[in-house]
């Protein structure tokens, strides 16, 4: 019996160890998210707040294959990707929360989390505004002779900007070390894609430009993923070029706390299909099949997960709001160089 | 002292200042192979190579957000434009990148980078190519404008402002190129924020700022020949805007008129006249007069052109009636 474990372990990637921080990685998301979802309602969080609930396949995989030394940018769904960049618990629900403790000392909220010792460069709330902002990161990448990349995570909507092709043609033509991951979704808020672009296969974007290569991936499959990006790396690292993944995935909340999960513009049957393929079900099942988990590890992961969220709601709770002086602080900074 | 072109200027503050930090890079639409469209950037792709000179597709949108990615890891990007009027395509990347990425991210991303290129009317571009944008960019907090109206200014404003780490915005003139004035060989620079006294006189004041300081100047010299002494206030920075010397300069003459290349309603000008009644209320003798572009898009013919734009006919014509001497 123990043998058999072993031999089907042996067919998942990686190591038992790196597939349970996998698995973690995701349910935290998840976990942290419905407890969001849960503060957005009583008040605790305001403004805008895009959940992620669904895609944790694709932050996790994706970000799990970078080096601290890299640099990701994001939208503004970005709670999951702050995380499985290794942001803390805290300092992103205190940002939600709009206290000072959060991670943008409450100034930026949902969509604006940053982290520079992270090299996490924020969520940005203009669609399609931050790509040309990773490629300039590729740029100084390669202005200081470095071997990093830049990860950039966008919606699907982006791909019809003017920002999206003028970043990809800089990027492809000076040869950035860029990495654009597009989280197809498959809505852009409420408009399909199918309604949006004049084209369906998204990775198809890449062909317009000469040197780089695009794929498009199963983004329920966190290990789909990885060997994406795998290959990805090889060419942005070794290469110094760009890289479009196209990551197949489904958000199982509405565009934002405000839309409906259903009903409007998609069915529910739609969702119900999807919800078959949710990634972190996925990844547990064939976790499971191959003997690298039980119910057992699963409930003691979910425990240890649900006291780190509590936590975090705690801490934000108990975190004091900004003073009335940050309201003036950090629109400038009084240095030269 | 030696006397060189507006151009020069730029081109040695630009020269001086790449030299002195490898982090600086200049980026834009014909900066390099072509020496710039308006050769402002001549000889620099020769002397730094081209990972710092940088030629760009026509993509202000694009390069402009390449500049505040590259200001986000620390480098320290000069983002020309071939003129301001193209730069509205790139309204993103300024308005809500580059000026708010320090106060969104809680103090973490500051952004040491300039935005730079002509502003404003030259001859008989018509209505695309006319438009002074001054108000449009001070309007936003967390970005810097500066609009140097000499040789002099434009060196030292761009010196500073590409030392400065903030967003700085700079508004230069296609009529200013040529413009010759003195600019000592030695290293200065100008302060962002600080007006210059650029005439002095009791009877009126003139509030002006970039290419307009030299009609206020003309005026001023113009007027002193009929005996009216003229202060003329070059505020030189529009954003943070040097109240102190607003007030000073027009509690000293009791009356003002402001002058500005750009239009009237929210123009520059308006924010001028708010200080000014502010500061100045018990020591004003006649309402403040404003000149300005007339409230039209730019006209090509040539006629209606001078019609539309502020001059120092018309600025003369406002010190006098602020005199009641019309």
């Amino acid at each position: 019996m123990a043998a058999k474990k072993k031999s089907d372990s042996a067919k998942l990637p990686g190591d038992a160890e790196l597939r349970r921080e996998l698995l973690h990685s995701m349910l935290l998301q998840r976990r942290f998210e419905e407890k969001v979802g849960e503060a957005y309602a009583l008040g605790k969080i305001g403004g805008f707040c895009h959940l992620y609930i669904g895609q944790e396949a694709v932050s996790t995989g994706v970000l799990s294959m970078l080096r601290p030394d890299d640099y990701v940018i994001t939208t503004y769904r970005d709670h999951g990707q702050a995380l499985a960049r290794g942001m803390t618990p805290r300092a992103i629900m205190a940002e939600l929360f709009g206290r000072i403790d959060g991670c943008s000392r409450g100034k930026g909220g949902s969509m604006h989390l940053f982290d520079r010792n992270l090299n996490f460069l924020g969520g940005h709330g203009i669609v399609g505004g931050h790509v040309p902002v990773a490629a300039g990161v590729g740029f100084a990448i390669k202005y200081r002779g470095g071997d990093q990349v830049i990860v950039c995570f966008m919606g699907e909507s982006v791909v019809n900007t003017g920002a999206f092709h003028e970043a990809l043609n800089m990027a492809a033509l000076w040869k950035l070390p860029c990495i654009f991951i597009i989280e197809n979704n498959k809505y852009g808020m409420g408009t399909a894609v199918e309604r949006a672009a004049a084209i369906q296969d998204l990775s198809r974007r890449a062909d317009s430009y000469d040197g780089m290569d695009g794929e498009h991936v199963d983004g329920q499959d966190v290990f789909a993923v990885r060997d994406a990006m795998e290959r990805a790396l090889e060419i942005s690292r070794r290469e110094s070029k760009p890289v479009l993944l196209e990551i197949r995935t489904y958000r199982y909340m509405g565009h934002s706390m405000s839309d409906a999960v259903s009903g409007t513009y998609r069915t529910k049957a739609e969702l119900d299909e999807y919800l078959k393929r949710d990634p972190i079900n996925l990844l547990k099942a064939r976790m499971m099949d191959a003997g690298d988990l039980t119910d057992a590890d699963v409930a003691q992961m979910e425990q240890e997960i649900k006291a780190v969220v509590q936590d975090s709601w705690d801490f934000a709770d108990a975190s004091p709001e900004p003073p009335l002086e940050a309201l003036y602080e950090d629109v400038l900074v009084d240095t030269t160089s | 002292m030696p006397v060189i072109t507006y151009r020069e200027a730029l081109n040695q503050a630009l020269r001086e200042e790449m030299a002195r930090d490898d982090r600086v890079f200049l980026m834009g639409e014909e900066v390099g192979v072509y020496n710039g469209a308006y050769k402002v950037s001549k000889g620099l792709l020769e002397e730094f190579g081209e990972m710092r000179v940088v030629d760009t597709p026509i993509t202000e949108l694009g390069f402009a957000g390449v500049g505040v990615g590259a200001a986000m890891v620390g480098l320290r990007p000069i983002i020309e434009f071939m003129t301001w009027n193209f730069a509205l395509l790139a309204i993103d990347q300024i308005v809500n990148a580059a000026a708010k990425m320090l106060y969104m991210s809680g103090g973490q991303y500051p952004m040491p980078m300039v935005f730079r290129g002509p502003n404003g009317a030259a001859l008989q571009l018509s209505a695309q190519h006319s438009q002074a944008f001054e108000s449009w960019l001070a309007h936003i907090p967390g970005l810097k404008v500066v609009t140097p109206g000499t040789p002099y200014d434009a060196k030292g404003l761009l010196k500073a402002a590409i030392r400065d780490d903030n967003p700085v915005i700079m508004l230069e003139g296609e009529m200013l190129y040529n413009n010759k004035g003195e600019v000592p060989e030695e290293e200065y620079i100008i302060p962002i924020g600080k007006a210059e006294l650029k005439r002095e006189g009791d009877h009126c004041s003139i509030i002006t700022n970039g290419k307009m300081a030299l009609v206020a100047m003309k005026a001023a010299d113009q007027l002193a020949q009929e005996g009216i002494r003229v202060d003329v206030v070059d505020l030189r920075t529009v954003r943070p805007m040097d109240v102190e010397a607003i007030a000073t300069s027009v509690r000293k003459t009791n009356r003002a008129v402001v002058l500005e290349e750009g239009w009237e309603l929210a123009g520059i000008g308006a924010q001028v006249v708010d200080y000014v009644q502010r500061e100045c209320f018990d020591h004003l003798d006649a309402p403040v007069v404003r000149v300005h572009q007339v409230d039209v898009p730019m006209p090509y013919a040539k006629a209606l052109e001078k019609a539309a734009k502020p001059d120092l006919g018309k600025t003369i014509a406002a010190v006098k009636k602020v005199m009641y001497l019309e």
